[in-house]
Parts: structure tokens; C-alpha cells; sequence
């Protein structure tokens, strides 16, 4: 059995009064592809920031390898992060640099590399994303997928131990799409990467992970390698995994009853 | 009755919670050291941003103010036939009070609303969240230069106001109106202290600079991050940082002439 690099124990938390954790625990392997997949707004975003000592539980602790994120001072979560690289789900590129220079920004804070290097490495990441050619662009001047592209090279530049992606193929067309999930994959046995992959596209998380989380209601309903997950037969899993419109997966955010919303006098 | 002691109740309460959290991230930033090879660069990047920036406004307005007082001072002061006191009455008006308040008031205008939407828009596109993932502080990295940008930058910007707001002086009272030159500048000269008058409009825009940019720091770093959010944030930097500077105004010259 590998060595889990972080541990989720017990878990709790709530946005104001809405609970989004009620007393979760789960491990992510060390050297493996972990998937955490799920319905819109069922936290999966909050759960990575609960990894990653953004947010802080209600409840319950997080380790990195020894260590608990939940408890460290800021001076060292400030260190453990720089193992960490996060894409965030919109990217959050610096809008005032370009995308050259956005790739170039943790190692400028973080290594005393010179020039000439910097601009091997950035160039070497940009590369592996396709994106050499749009180096001199801003933000504002790459479309979506592309930006998002950036933020990945962003997120390798310092060759991290792990690495959080936040929908990393939303907005990807069918091409670009099969490239992002060698290149995770390629990241990952290569550089001998720890993954955490947040998606909804099942075919494409579930060819390349080795572990998948279903979260839904809170809690984690499903939980295994893709094969035994497909097979699954509880209704939740079941329903996310087979992309199946009826079942128990409400479609909605919790409501009053839509007529009696109609009815009502509130607006009046 | 009783509502209206409530909500002045709240209304107080919330200015001193707002004050609190105000203070705390001030000196929260004020211990953080950016990599010691990248401060100069960081800080040259602000003075240009809110110092630089500023200087057409400041430069147009302290010409026109200057004119202006020379203007009044010259018809008042014609009353008394002493005209040619007037390059004291420009001076001391101007270094004394008009330099040090408008120059804040124009810097909050200008440089402290432009701070808070950087800081706001930086935040709702979650770029400091990335900019902590990636284990760099965003409280060393952005708000402390910027803190010491205003710091710097506002007395100098002063400096160049009350001298362009005299020259405006000089160019109506002894060019238009005809005073003497010679009266203008040396009374001037003999009224004008360089201790109590000059160096007092220093410390009080000194003082200013790092009220104006903590006010804008900070409110662009606690906006609700959406565009209304942003704009609220916005305007609370330029109507908060006015009243701060003028009331400060008021507490430091009674201080400055209680001979503290
Ligand atoms: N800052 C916040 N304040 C209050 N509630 C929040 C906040 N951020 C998120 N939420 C709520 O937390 C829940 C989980 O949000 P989260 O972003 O983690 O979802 P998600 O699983 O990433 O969804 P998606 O797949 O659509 O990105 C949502 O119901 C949302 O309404
Ligand atoms: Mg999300």
C-alpha cells in the first residue's frame, strides 16, 4: 500500500450556515492520479482549498505528508505551498503580465535562477502546454482555453510535488483535450507527481486516474479505482458516472417547492 | 427615539469594528518583508504608479490655486494698501495648509481610487489566491510597497505644489498686478519658517501618504469581489481618506501649534 501524502480526517465545514462537509475523511496516494469528481456546487473547488490550507475547517484536520496544514503557522504553510502547484478553475493569471511573465513569476519569487535560465524553463513549460507562440500576450488577449493553458505552465513552473487541478479541461476543444490528459498523465509518471484532478468529463478523469472520489450531499458516496466505480451500484455514483439525467442527484440547489415559490407573495 | 439611538449604535459600532480590522491588517503588513532583491523594483513600480501618475493633476491644480489666492490675497490685502505683503499671505497659505490638504485630497482622488480597483479586481479574479498558493504574500508583496509608495511619494508631490502654487502667485500678483518683486520675495523669505512651516506641511503629508494608501490598500483588499463590490469600495477610499485627511488636518496643526 503507498504512502497517502495527504490525509483528509473528519473533516467539517460550512459557508455561513451552508454545510458544505459533514465529516469527510479521504487519502490521496502518493505518486497517483486521484480524481474527486462530483455535481456542480457539491464543494469539490472548497474541498482543494481545504487541501491547501486556504480555508480552514470547522472540524477536523488535514496532513501533508507529517505535517498538519490545518494547525501550522502561516510562515511554514507558506513553505509547503511552494511544493504545491494549484490551476485554479479560472486560472487567475496576473492580468498585468504577460503570459511569459506569469510562468516566470514563481520562479523569479522563489529561485535565484538567472535570465537565461528563467527563460529556458518558462519557455520549456509553455511549450508543453502549445502555447510558445502566445508568450508576449496578456490575459486579456488569450481566449479561455488558452489562458487556462497558461495557468497550468504556471502551475509546473517550479516542478512542484503536487499538483491540484481545478477543471483542467473545461473549455478544451476534443484536441486539445486528449493532449491536456496525456500531458497530466505524462507529468505525473514522469516527474513522479502527486495529482489531484477536479472534473467533470468522466471518460477522460477516468482513463488516467487511478483513484476516484465521488462526492454528492457532503459526503463521499463512492470511492475506488474507475473500473470498480463504473461498476458501482450505489445510486448516486451510478447516476454521476453513466451521466444519467434521473435519479437522486437533485438538478437543483435546495428550494421550496417551485409552485409554491410561484405562489408566493414575496416579490409582491 | 429608540430606533434612531439604535442605528446611531450600530452606525458607530460598525465604524469601529470597519477601524479594527482597518488597523490590524496595517500592522499585519507592516511586518512583511518582500525578497530583499525585488523591494527597490517593487517600490519604483508604485512611486511611478500613484507619484508619477499623479503629477499633471497636481501640477495644473497648484498653478490655478496659486493664482487664485495670489488674486484674493492681492484685493484684500489692497484694502489695507499693503500689497506687498503679499508674497507672505501666498506662502504661508499655501505651504502651511493649502499644499498639504489639497495635494492629499487630489492623491486620494487619483492614486487612492486606482489602488482600491487594482486591489479589488486583483482579489475577485482570485489572483492573490493564486499569488498565496504559489507561497508568495500577498501582503509583502503588494500592499507594503504600495503603503510605502504613498509614504514617499505624497510629501514630494507637496513639495512640487506649494512650489508651482507660489510661482502661480508670483505670476499674478507681481507680473499682472504689478507688486513689487522685490517686496514679494523677501518678505516672503523673512516671514516663511523653515521649521515650523515647512518642515510642519512635510510631516503632515508624510502623515497623510500612509493614511490615504492604507485606506485604499485596505479597502480593495476587503471588497465584496464583484463589480458593485469594487465600486462601493471605490468610493468609501476617496470619501474615507477625505474625511480622515481633513480631520487629521485639524489635530495635527493644534498639536503642531500647542508646540508638540
Ligand atoms: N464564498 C462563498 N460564500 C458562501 N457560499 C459559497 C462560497 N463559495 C462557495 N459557496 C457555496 O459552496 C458550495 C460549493 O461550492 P464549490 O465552488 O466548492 O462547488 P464545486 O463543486 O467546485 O462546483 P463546480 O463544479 O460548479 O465548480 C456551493 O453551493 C456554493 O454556493
Ligand atoms: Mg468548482
Amino acid at each position: 500500500m503507498p504512502e497517502a501524502l495527504i490525509r483528509v480526517e473528519n473533516v467539517s465545514f460550512a459557508h455561513n450556515d451552508h454545510v458544505i462537509f459533514d465529516n469527510i475523511s479521504l487519502n490521496i496516494e502518493q505518486g497517483k492520479i486521484t480524481a474527486i469528481m462530483g455535481p456542480s456546487g457539491t464543494g469539490k473547488t472548497t474541498l482543494l482549498r481545504l487541501l491547501t490550507g486556504q480555508l480552514k475547517p470547522s472540524s477536523g484536520h488535514v496532513y501533508f505528508g507529517k505535517q498538519c496544514i490545518t494547525t501550522m503557522s502561516r510562515k511554514e504553510l507558506y513553505k509547503t505551498r511552494r511544493k504545491m502547484g494549484m490551476l485554479f478553475q479560472n486560472g487567475a493569471l496576473f492580468t498585468h503580465l504577460t503570459a511569459y511573465e506569469n510562468v516566470a513569476f514563481p520562479l523569479r519569487e522563489h529561485t535565484k535562477l538567472s535570465e537565461s535560465m528563467i527563460r529556458d524553463v518558462v519557455l520549456l513549460k509553455l511549450e508543453a502546454v502549445g502555447l510558445r507562440g502566445a508568450r508576449d500576450l496578456y490575459p486579456n488577449e488569450l481566449s479561455g482555453g488558452m489562458a487556462r493553458r497558461v495557468a497550468l505552465a504556471r502551475a509546473i513552473a517550479l516542478d512542484p510535488m503536487l499538483i491540484l487541478y481545478d477543471e483542467p479541461f473545461t473549455g478544451q476543444d476534443p484536441i486539445l483535450m486528449g493532449v491536456l490528459v496525456k500531458l497530466i498523465k505524462e507529468l505525473n509518471d514522469i516527474l513522479e507527481l502527486t495529482s489531484v484532478i477536479v472534473s467533470h468529463d468522466v471518460p477522460e478523469t477516468a482513463s488516467i486516474a487511478d483513484t476516484i472520489y465521488v462526492l454528492a450531499g457532503g459526503d463521499v458516496v463512492g470511492a475506488g479505482d474507475p473500473q470498480k466505480l463504473v461498476a458501482d451500484d450505489n445510486p448516486h455514483v451510478r447516476q454521476f458516472m453513466h451521466g444519467l439525467a434521473d435519479g437522486v442527484v437533485p438538478f437543483h440547489y435546495p428550494a421550496p417547492d417551485f409552485m409554491a415559490d410561484l405562489l408566493s407573495s414575496e416579490g409582491e | 427615539m429608540i430606533a434612531f439611538v439604535q442605528r446611531v449604535g450600530r452606525v458607530g459600532l460598525s465604524i469601529c469594528t470597519e477601524l479594527g480590522s482597518a488597523s490590524f491588517f496595517l500592522s499585519k503588513s507592516v511586518w512583511r518583508k518582500p525578497r530583499s532583491g525585488q523591494k527597490l523594483h517593487l517600490l519604483a513600480h508604485t512611486l511611478f504608479n500613484s507619484g508619477v501618475l499623479s503629477l499633471p493633476i497636481i501640477i495644473v491644480s497648484a498653478l490655478f490655486i496659486g493664482m487664485v489666492v495670489g488674486l484674493q490675497g492681492f484685493n484684500i490685502l489692497n484694502k489695507f494698501s499693503v500689497t506687498s505683503e503679499l508674497g507672505q499671505m501666498v506662502a504661508l497659505s499655501v505651504v502651511r495648509e493649502l499644499g498639504p490638504v489639497v495635494t492629499a485630497l487630489l492623491f486620494a482622488g487619483r492614486a487612492g481610487s486606482a489602488l482600491t480597483a487594482e486591489i479589488g479586481l486583483m482579489k475577485a479574479t482570485e489572483q492573490l489566491d493564486a499569488m498565496e498558493m504559489m507561497g508568495v504574500d500577498p501582503l509583502g508583496r503588494i500592499m507594503l510597497p504600495r503603503l510605502l509608495g504613498g509614504f514617499i511619494s505624497l510629501p514630494l508631490l507637496t513639495i512640487i505644489f506649494c512650489a508651482i502654487a507660489i510661482w502661480g502667485g508670483d505670476l499674478i500678483g507681481v507680473r499682472w498686478l504689478g507688486v513689487d518683486a522685490g517686496a514679494f520675495w523677501s518678505n516672503m523669505q523673512s516671514s516663511v519658517d523653515f521649521r515650523l512651516d515647512v518642515i510642519n506641511g512635510i510631516i503632515k503629508s508624510a502623515v497623510f501618504g500612509v493614511v490615504i494608501t492604507w485606506m485604499a490598500v485596505y479597502q480593495g483588499a476587503s471588497a465584496i469581489p464583484t463589480a458593485e463590490g469594487i465600486s462601493h469600495a471605490t468610493t468609501r477610499t476617496v470619501v474615507y481618506s477625505s474625511l480622515i485627511v481633513l480631520g487629521l488636518d485639524f489635530v495635527l496643526t493644534a498639536m503642531m501649534m500647542g508646540g508638540w
